[in-house]
């Protein structure tokens, strides 16, 4: 599970802290362990399929949660929101396989290295805390370009601040 | 408040029926045998070390013998039916009430079964909302603005919650008593905490996070000077330490059988039976009524008036079976084992560089949860780490989110003891945070 990869993001993780200026800001619990992660997002670009400009965030929690904000920070920030929407479902998918998943690497990068959690029930919710927070802020950042109060996306552990 | 530390009930230290000295107060490797669970492997072919009772215990082959004589020879609905089966069910049911009720030195009439001790403090909560409306009898039970509910900040939330949402439906205040730095009550301030507007103090009688064995019988004395009610959280205490009712102080004790080697999906509320004799109902249905109209209905006495719908009648006969198994190892030598296996964790824990024990480093007033913080790897992380070796620990806050605020930690890992567990089991578990502190560590990590 302990993939060396996962111990480098935790160890030394990617675009972490909370920068200026964003769209729009989340923070989530996993309730069971305390675990938190407050989360910016920032877009820009067409209005069709905006750009995430950037994705900060600030993570307390074990090496799998930390490490997998950090990696889909990386692979995320620059893409649009439609991409990045269809690495994210790439990730749930791995995280709901039990093991027995054959992950794209050429959609996932270093997301693939979490397969292995995706064996311990107990720790999938690690994994998509930062995924979880980030579709929700950008569900909001939007919500905002729109002008409208958009409902978040569903997440039975979230909890906003 | 003045020390009155023999009036203290189940005192950790006084160890008072222990094995001579030179023999160990319980023979391990005897009760091992009892339960089947601890003969299976688990990750990586490795034995099973279970350090996770204080979440929920194991069950020895006589309780679960005792639930399957029950539902393969007596089985049926109690307090209804005019059938035979109907009556030895009857039977069965309350002739485990009286066997929990000797277990705590307690009258059966003073028994409520529940699903949990969660439930037990819910019932209290609700039947307390539900005083205003009740009649006179009920209304030393009633709370309102200006009146206070007193807890403390090293509660499980299932001893806190529902005090904060009886405030909240009533308008009464919460308080509570802050802990110190080693995990003990800050008990400084409790002539003002503990004052007139003072209705109910809701204390642990035994810290599922540190351990800590407050003086509940000393808080109790004040609190009932001030004419307020005492609920004991005893879900910690009950399963490992002797506990007298006729000598705990508090006026409700609260626990669960899944802790104390007994069947999930039963608790138990003990009051004094003029508190139960007062107290408006808080689940209301069948089997605890008196006469039903369509324009009203009265109930029964205690303890069927808590007891709607048809009860767990062969969890109560597991019940009963796990107090006989506790009584025949004797709950002092029970008490002895954990202290011996505490004092090694303690010892163990508290000498290794990068570990620090949340609670007091000695046995004094304190049972066997042992919850510690790595510095630099995350709960999740050092109990996956001990689970690859086999070795089951909690990790997370421990549903007492506000003590580990309090405490300064995020989260913690988690080892509590019981009966099965050994010396060596304590070793290796330091051994395996060794191996987390060697994988994790090296360069500095991120993790608080």
């Amino acid at each position: 599970m302990y993939q060396e990869i996962i111990l480098e993001h935790y160890r030394r993780p990617l675009h972490a802290g909370l920068r200026e200026p964003f769209d729009a800001q989340v923070q989530h619990v996993n309730p069971t362990c305390g675990d938190e992660v407050t989360l910016r997002v920032s877009l820009n670009g067409a209005d069709g399929d905006p750009a995430l400009a950037d994705v900060s965030y600030e993570a307390l929690g074990c090496s799998i949660s930390q490490a997998s904000a950090s990696v889909m920070a990386d692979m995320i920030i620059g893409k649009t929101v439609g991409e990045a929407m269809a690495i994210s479902e790439e990730f749930l998918k791995l995280m709901q396989s039990r093991g027995e998943a054959e992950p794209d690497e050429s959609v996932l990068g270093d997301a693939v290295a979490f397969e292995g959690v995706s064996k311990y029930p107990s720790r999938i919710k690690c994994a998509l805390l930062g995924w979880m927070a980030w579709k929700d802020a950008t569900a909001r950042a939007l919500g905002e370009r729109a002008g409208t109060a958009v409902a978040a996306g569903h997440n039975g552990d979230r909890e906003q601040s | 408040m003045t020390a009155q530390r023999e009036m203290i009930s189940g005192d950790v230290t006084t160890g008072a029926a222990v094995a001579p000295v030179g023999r160990a107060p319980l023979d391990v490797e005897a009760v091992r045998r009892d339960f089947p669970i601890l003969g299976r492997a688990v990750r990586g072919g490795n034995d099973l070390i279970y350090l996770d009772s204080g979440a929920t215990s194991q069950k020895p082959r006589q309780v679960l013998d005792a639930e399957r004589d029950y539902y393969t020879t007596r089985n049926a609905a109690p307090h209804r039916g005019a059938h035979l089966l109907g009556e030895e069910a009857t039977d069965a049911y309350e002739n485990s009430r009286a066997r929990i009720a000797a277990f705590l030195h307690a009258s059966p009439g003073e028994i409520v079964f529940t699903k949990s001790a969660t439930e037990s403090v819910n019932l209290v909560a609700y039947a307390m909302s539900n005083a205003a409306t009740f009649g006179p009898e009920a209304r030393r039970f009633a709370v309102g603005p200006g009146d206070e509910v007193l807890v403390t900040e090293a509660e499980h939330h299932a001893n806190l919650v529902p005090w904060q949402q009886l405030c909240e439906r009533t308008g009464a205040t919460l308080r509570w008593f802050g802990v110190r730095p080693d995990g003990r009550l800050d008990l400084s301030n409790a002539d003002e905490l503990i004052n007139s507007r003072t209705k109910l103090v809701a204390v642990t009688h035994q810290s599922n996070v540190t351990g800590v064995v407050p003086p509940v019988a000393e808080i109790a004395a004040a609190a009932h000077a001030h004419g307020a009610l005492v609920v004991a959280d005893g879900a910690q205490s009950v399963p490992h330490q002797p506990v007298d009712v006729t000598r705990l102080g508090a006026d409700f004790l609260v626990f669960s059988g899944h802790k104390m080697l007994g069947p999930s999906g039963i608790g138990v509320l003990w009051a004094r039976r003029e508190l139960l004799e007062a107290m408006p109902p808080f689940i209301t249905g069948g089997s605890m009524i008196e006469v039903v109209r369509m324009e009203g209905s009265t109930f029964l006495p205690p303890p069927a008036r808590f007891e709607a719908g048809v009860p767990a009648a062969a969890q109560a006969v597991g019940l009963a079976a796990a107090c006989d198994y506790l009584d025949a190892l004797g709950m002092s030598n029970v008490a002895a084992h954990e202290e011996a296996l505490t004092a090694h964790a303690l010892k163990a824990l508290s000498g290794m560089s990068g570990v620090r024990v949340l609670g007091p480093l000695d046995t004094d007033h304190r049972g066997g949860a042992v919850s510690f913080v790595v510095d630099g790897i995350h709960p999740h992380d050092v109990g996956q780490v001990l689970d690859e070796l086999g070795i089951a620990v909690r990790t997370g806050h421990h549903c007492a989110w506000p003590l580990h605020r309090a405490l300064g930690a995020q989260a913690s890992t988690r080892a509590t003891f019981y009966v099965y567990n050994s010396l060596d089991e304590v070793d290796a578990l330091a051994d395996g945070i060794r191996q987390a502190q060697e994988f994790f560590g090296g360069e500095s990590a991120g993790a608080a």
